[in-house]
């Protein structure tokens, strides 16, 4: 190539100058204030494990880590499941392109749309006398509307696997495309059935498909606080629901510490999960 | 595959798969017949009446905040973002495309930047400025902030793109004697705009959604989600759906227009492929 030596920094330069001053920076911040003081007003530069003792010392913390991992844990079952099957669904059993094309749009689209919007569209589903209490009731499968619908543990996951699936579908689908069709044909002319297939040729293939599709779901999930305010009515807790309640309390070096752990926790399960996938490789 | 009898699983899954899309897009069409409610009606069905009361009532100020302003605010900061998403990812995209030192940790950087949860990068940019005695604000702070978002899906579907791409038409172009700056002007935007117009939409969109990222960064004029969340605890009135179905509306436009253009690139592309050995 003929470019000179000094292009390339020139072009990757207003890149690195976004993630340094609003990505590093900030963790640095976060890091730094989580070892300072702060009275009801204000926050004050000091050296001090204060936070960090509080955080680890207080049983309310191990309860709301344990539920956000719960919430994870069975949001990430959930999706991968449904992320599988659907792109499953896409890749091998719609045959002409405009119609994969089509669906996989179609699945797309609402990742586009607004996530609040998405669960306050819930409402009138969900609620006490919303359309599935009428329609249970009418049915005569309960005598009473269920109040568990709305507001509760249900619908917050049942939100979270609404938004979150498409993060499964994408990468999923991805792996699929890519395996190699005569492998699944000589499978079959060897004598294979269906589910041999399924579970010797496609699932191994799609490894890191459902690698990077749980390392968005669980990132995700493990960080959220809209969600489990809003879908469990302020009944559940969660890591980031604790940390945003800290900081409307102006708590912010407590906010940090539960940060700095949060991430630490983060970080530990995305590498993890890494070591099943070279995410390079996959582009 | 072809030609064979389809298997009964293609019809299982066929189920299946209509489901999930009805799971998709069931509520937010519940919320759009809900929109339309009449004026006594509530936030569950039944409708009582059919009226455009709600959609009025948002476009009064004393109703529901601000709505005017912070919908302007979410789409001009979109199209800030989109613009300087698809600039610096084509620009990050053409650097990967040498050696250069420090390029993993770049890497690397782009993917801790889509794992960190949002509401960290909400809570470190909104202290960082508060220690320095910046004020933040929705075209600073929090541009930002939505840029952490944006660029690492810019950077990825770029890295995709220059994955497949032929580099004899570059060559060519600089056997004919092209400057530098030609060949990416009159060969590789040209090549990768599709690409490009996906960028710019995720940009807009995931901008204008953004929640969680400018909570703490917007300062004192709420942006439209901000602005929604803020309804969603004191505004009991089908107002708020009115509200969901005007900006996902807006949504829907963006992304039918986003559409529209790459399928017309295409179509032109198929029609006049190539002008070789036409004598032009």
């Amino acid at each position: 190539m003929r470019t000179k030596s000094y292009i390339p920094y020139l072009q990757v330069a207003p890149l690195a100058f976004v993630f340094g001053a609003f990505l590093v920076v900030p963790i640095l911040t976060i890091i730094v204030v989580s070892f300072w003081d702060y009275d009801f007003a204000r926050i004050i530069p000091d050296f001090v494990l204060t936070n960090y003792q509080e955080l680890l010392s207080s049983p309310v913390t191990l309860r709301t880590y344990l539920n956000t991992l719960r919430y994870a844990a069975i949001v990430w079952a959930v999706t991968l499941v449904i992320g599988f099957t659907v792109a499953y669904f896409l890749a091998f059993h719609v045959r002409s392109d405009t119609w994969q094309t089509a669906c996989f749009l179609i699945c797309t689209v609402p990742f586009l749309t607004s996530n609040i919007i998405r669960m306050i569209s819930w409402i009138p589903f969900l609620g006490r006398n919303g359309l599935l209490n009428s329609a249970l009731l009418g049915a005569g499968i309960v005598n009473e509307p269920l109040e568990f619908l709305l507001f509760s543990d249900f619908a917050v996951i049942l939100a979270f696997v609404h938004l979150y699936t498409l993060f499964m579908i994408v990468p999923i689908f991805n792996s699929m495309m890519r395996i190699d069709r005569s492998l699944i044909e000589a499978a079959y002319d060897a004598g294979a059935r269906g589910l041999q297939v399924l579970v010797n040729i496609i699932i191994p293939l799609c490894k890191p498909g459902i690698a990077i599709g749980s390392i968005f779901v669980v990132t995700l999930v493990m960080g959220d606080f809209i969600t489990v305010r809003f879908m469990s009515g302020g009944q559940s807790a969660s890591v980031g629901l604790m940390m945003s309640n800290a900081i409307s309390l102006m708590q912010y070096p407590a906010a940090a510490a539960n940060a700095v752990i949060l991430l630490a926790l983060v970080l530990l399960m995305v590498g993890a999960m890494m070591r099943i996938v070279d995410i390079r490789r996959e582009l | 595959m072809h030609g064979r009898k389809r298997p009964k699983s293609f019809y299982l899954l066929g189920a299946f798969f209509i489901l999930f899309v009805l799971f998709l897009y069931g509520p937010m069409s519940t919320i759009f017949i809900l929109s339309f409610q009449g004026p006594e009606g509530g936030l569950t069905f039944p409708m009582r009446g059919v009226s455009l009361t709600w959609f009025r009532n948002l476009l009064e100020k004393q109703m529901v905040g601000d709505f005017a302003g912070s919908f302007t605010r979410s789409f001009v900061l979109g199209i800030i973002v989109m613009f300087l998403t698809v600039a610096i990812s084509l620009s990050g995209g053409l650097a990967f495309r040498h050696r250069f030192r420090g390029a993993s940790v770049i890497f690397y950087l782009a993917i801790a930047s889509l794992i960190v949860p949002s509401i960290l990068i909400s809570l470190g940019i909104g202290l960082q400025f508060r220690i320095i005695g910046w004020d933040t604000t929705w075209y600073g702070s929090a541009l930002g902030a939505h840029l952490t978002w944006t660029l690492p899906f810019g950077l990825l579907i770029m890295f995709a793109v220059f994955n497949r791409f032929n580099k004899s038409y570059e060559e060519a172009a600089r056997d004919l004697g092209a400057s530098p700056w030609q060949v990416i002007r009159h060969v590789v935007i040209p090549i990768t705009l599709p690409s490009l117009i996906g960028i710019a939409l995720f940009g807009l969109t995931l901008s204008y959604d953004e929640f969680a990222r400018t909570l703490m960064t917007a300062g004192t004029d709420n942006t439209l989600p901000l602005e929604i969340y803020a309804m969603t605890t004191n505004v009991t009135t089908p107002v708020l759906y009115a509200l969901g179905t005007v900006t996902s509306a807006f949504s829907f436009l963006i992304i039918v227009l986003a559409l529209g253009a790459v399928t017309f690139l295409r179509w032109r592309r198929a029609r006049h492929g190539s002008d070789a050995g036409k004598g032009v």
